[in-house]
Order: C-alpha cells, then structure tokens, then sequence
C-alpha cells in the first residue's frame, strides 16, 4: 500500500509539473493513510533526497540512461515493474505529454482504472472518485475509479506546489529497459522560455493586432508579468504567430492563473482553451466583444494604446 | 496499406452543456451532434491525403456507439474513408471499454496504421490511443502534428512540453493526431453520393469489464461578472490584480 509518483525529468532537472503530481501525490497518501513515493526514470543531475521536501517518504530510481526520452511503450513496463516491486497501489502522472502517453499503456497493463486531466484529490467518502474536465472544461466529470490499483494524471497547474522540510530515502530499482521501438530523430524546444502548458501567467494576442509586426506590444507586456505569450486561432492559421502558441478548442489548452487577452473576441472555440484560468483579463475595443462575459477584469478601449501603458504600470509595479 | 481511422460522435463545439437525471447524463436533447474535431480534421483527413498519394491504400472507420452515430458515419465515409465498422455500444464512459472494443477490429483488420484524435471534445481522456496501443502491443506516437511515410517507416513530428520532436518508426503504429497533420474538409456532392453505397458493418461488442464509471457531472461556478477598468487608469487593473485576484 502506498501512492507512486513518477517525478518527471527533462535534461536531467525535475519539471515543475513534478513537483505539482509530488506534492498531489503526499497529500492523496494522507487522506487514504498511506506513504507517498516518487519513482524517477534516467539520469538525474539533481538531489533525489531533497524530494523528501514535497512530503514523499522514499525515491525509487531506475538510472538507465535509455529512459532518458520518453518511449511511451518502455516507460509503461518500467513503471508497471516500480508499481509490482513496491506494492503501489494508487499511481499518479502529470497530464503532460509523458503522462499523456504513458498513463493510458500503464493502465491496460496493470488493469488499473485511470483518470486522465483530473483537477481535485479524490473523494474517498464513498469510493473513490475523482474530478476531471469534461466537455474541454465546461464541466466536470466525476469519476469513480474500480479497480484495486488506481492512476491519476493531474492537470497541469491544477494543484498547488507544496514545498516543506523533509530529506526521502533513495534506493535503486534495477529493472530490464526494453530497446524503444520509436527513434528519435530530432528535438526543436524552445529555450529559456516557460512552455506554454506549465506557465502561471500568460498574455495572449488575436486579430485585433492586426499583424505580427505588432507583436512587439505583447511581447513587451509578457515579459513585465514574466509570462508566456499565446494567440488565438486565426493569428496562428495566417502563420503570423507558431503553432504551438494557438490556444483554444483545436491548439493548446491551458490553466494560468492569470490570462490577458489582447484583441481576442473570445468565440466559444477560444473559451475551451483558457476557460479554466483563474483570472482572465480582456482588452479590446468592441465592448460588445463576448469574451467580456468571461472575463474577471476588462477594459474596453485601444490596444495600441493601453498595453504600452499597461506594460509601463507593470514595471513600476514591480519596481516598487 | 491499411489504415484504421477511429471515429468519435461529440456535441458540436458550440452545444449548450447541461445535464439530467440529477446530473448523471449529458442531456442531449436538442444538440447537433459531430465527429470529434480531432477525429475528423486531423485523423480522417490526414489518412485520405495519404489515400490520394497511394490509391492502394484503404482507410477504415471506426465507432463505438449506438445506431444513432451512423450520420456521422455516413459524414467520414463521404469525405474519402472506404468502409466503416461500427460496434454497437452505447457504454461509452469508460476509455478501457472503447479501447478494448477497437483494439479487437483492429486486431482482426490487421492494420498497419491507426489513427485517433488526441482527445474528444466531450470526455477529454485522450486515452484510446495509447490504450489500444499497448492492447495491441504497438508503438504509439502521441500528439502528432506531421506524418509522412516511406515503405514501412513513418516519420512523424509530435508536440513536447515547449517544442516539437522528429519520430521514426516502423510500422505498424498507432498515432493520436492534433492540429497541423491536415486541414479541415468538407466532403462534396460526389463523396456525398458515394458515401450512401459504401459498406458500414455493425459489430456485437466484446465483454469487458469497463475500470472506471462516472458518478456525476458539474458545471463550473458561474463567473461573477467583468469588472471594467477605463482605458485612462490602467493602474488601477495593476492594482486589481495585485490587491484583489493576487495573481501578480
């Protein structure tokens, strides 16, 4: 009986999704009475010891340099193989692209109900239910889990980091790697930058811009509120922005805490995408633009006009 | 090639969400119904394209669900695919279920590809794909944006956390697909037409035990109401969002 949370790790450094599924995980271990676990696949340059911080008592590690990328196939049976040897009974993810594409395998594998996006510690009252999205966050699910070993993948940004005193113990799991059966070729990532996915704050741009030459303005204002920056769909379809920046129904969809849309009307489409951020914010010119009905803060007014003011008052803020 | 395209019936993206039966079904009753975007304009689409280059090529269709799905059936055959399988299951809650009943087509189809959407609009599990994948002991490639295939190779390019990565990979394998494999379609009168003659064969599911159910639905908390700040104190929104929502 314990909760196994598969910490994850890019180049060597825990994501900061791993801290949110560690610090999930301790506290799904607390209400059901049993001890939390972290499991890390690869090579680590970090102190696994320091885990202990997020409330997991022991770090399971598996340091074969072939889990360094992600075979969803190989993750699974490894995973499966910590889950048997450590008698896990409840397994969380963090729903990004590894947990994605492992949590589903894993589950055919062990036989094991799983609940992918969930937003909420399971209700243990009567069952054990948990909440996700449904319906591309118009609603939620709750969803019971029936079977003896249960996996939760846990939406980014969806819990909250909590950090404490603690040191776990590390001990080595020497499980077979299987060869993955997928090459990978090439890797384009962007540097420096927060992914989109896990950012906390995120600026946003649609047509209202008029063109990329006037990214300039967002991308100001972004880096004030140190956020990500995003755009609507057809900013991304007249290739004025990357793919990987549209966020709505078809692109990316995400959880900040705080949103601002700039020039973005808010069609129902775009709502599915950030409709679950904790505060949205809407500029824009026409008051009758839908997205006001969202939006926690407005102002209706020209872009090009209040976001260098906007970006201005940011600065001092911070400043001060 | 074979290709195994599964399909999924969701509310169009703009139906009204609400629920009955004390909140434990989706309540259905006026809405247009559609084929998952994901399904239809990056799945479907990218397998017909793929169609058009080798017309040695078959696209099969997939559902799991009750009669009520064929239009949507109908729809995906008209746009190119050349015959579908429906099973004939309205328990479609449950990820295991769905994947088990796919994988065993699949398994009998012997296909050397097969596509899903990344996720469907309704449920947001995203979990067919990997599901059948690891059912039928194949490869699966997740949130793919490109796919291109020589002989037995596919190269693919998916979504990472912040960026993209270049796949290769034998064949067979199944791929769950997002934005930029294709564009979207509308099928014409010909496809229309042909779409009536063309086979769609309903099977009897298989027993499964399904692993999770849904007890209830919600709906958010509604919002309270924008709060407007005017264009000439921009200071006071800093002030807003520092005091008020403490997200800065």
């Amino acid at each position: 009986m314990s909760v196994l949370i598969l910490a994850d790790q890019a180049d060597g450094h825990f994501k900061k999704t791993a801290y949110e599924a560690l610090s999930y995980g301790a506290k799904v271990a607390e209400l059901t009475g049993t001890t939390a676990e972290a499991l890390v696949l690869g090579t680590v340059s970090e102190d696994l010891a320091s885990l202990g911080k997020y409330g997991v008592k022991k770090v399971h590690h598996v340091a074969n340099e072939a889990l360094n990328t992600v075979d969803a196939q190989v993750y699974a049976k490894v995973i499966a193989e910590a889950v048997k040897s450590t008698g896990a009974t409840i397994v969380i993810f963090s729903q990004n692209t590894t947990g994605r594409a492992v949590g589903p395998r894993l589950s055919v594998r062990l036989k094991a109900g799983l609940v992918t996006a969930a937003v909420a510690l399971p209700e243990t009252s009567n069952g054990f239910v948990v909440r996700k999205v449904s319906f591309s966050g118009k609603a939620f699910a709750n969803v019971a889990i029936n079977t003896d070993i249960k996996i939760i993948s846990l939406n980014m940004n969806a819990y909250k980091i909590a950090a404490g005193e603690g040191t776990a113990e590390v001990s080595t799991l020497d499980t077979a790697v299987d060869a993955p059966k997928i090459k990978v070729t090439a890797t384009d990532k962007v540097t420096g930058e927060v992914p989109l996915t896990e950012a906390t704050r995120v600026v946003s741009g649609g047509r209202g811009l008029k063109g990329p030459e006037n990214w300039h303005l967002l991308e100001d204002l972004a880096k004030a509120l140190d956020a990500a920056t995003a755009c609507s769909r057809p900013v991304a379809d007249s290739h004025w922005r990357p793919h990987h920046e549209h966020v709505g129904q078809t692109g990316v969809a995400i959880a900040p805490n705080l949103y601002v849309a700039l020039g973005i009307s808010g069609a129902i489409q775009h709502l599915a995408g950030v409709n679950r951020s904790k505060v949205i914010v809407v500029i824009n010119k026409d008051g009758e633009a839908p997205f006001f009905k969202a939006a926690d803060y407005g102002i209706v007014g020209d872009i090009f006009e209040i976001v260098p003011k906007l970006t201005e008052e940011i600065r001092k803020f911070k400043g001060a | 090639m074979k290709i195994l395209v599964c399909i999924s019936k969701t509310p169009d993206t703009t139906a009204k969400i609400a629920f009955k039966n004390g909140n434990t079904q989706f309540e259905d009753n006026g809405v247009q119904w559609i084929i998952n975007p994901y399904d239809e304009w990056y799945a479907l689409v990218r397998a017909i394209e793929l169609k058009e280059k080798d017309p040695s090529t078959t696209v099969h269709l997939i559902t799991v669900g009750g009669a009520d799905a064929e239009p949507i059936i109908r729809k995906a055959l008209a746009l190119g695919g050349d015959e579908a399988i429906r099973v004939n299951s309205t328990d479609l809650t449950d990820s295991f279920y769905v994947a088990s009943q796919i994988a065993e087509v699949a398994r009998a189809g012997a296909y050397d590809l097969i596509f899903t959407g990344k996720e469907t609009i309704d449920y947001n599990n995203s979990a067919i794909g990997g599901m059948v994948a690891e059912l039928l002991d194949l490869p699966f490639v997740s949130i793919a944006t490109k796919f291109e295939i020589n002989g037995n190779t596919a190269t693919i390019q998916r979504e990472i956390e912040g960026g993209e990565e270049a796949n290769e990979v034998t064949l067979p394998v199944v791929v769950s697909c997002a934005k930029g494999m294709a564009e979207a379609r509308i099928p014409n009168m010909r496809g229309i037409m042909a779409a009536r003659t063309k086979p769609l064969k309903v099977v009897e599911p298989v027993a499964v035990e399904a692993l999770t159910s849904i007890s209830s639905f919600e709906l958010p908390p509604a919002k309270a109401g924008v709060k407007l700040v005017s264009p000439d104190n921009v200071g006071e929104l800093v002030r807003l969002l520092h005091e008020e929502a403490k997200v800065i």
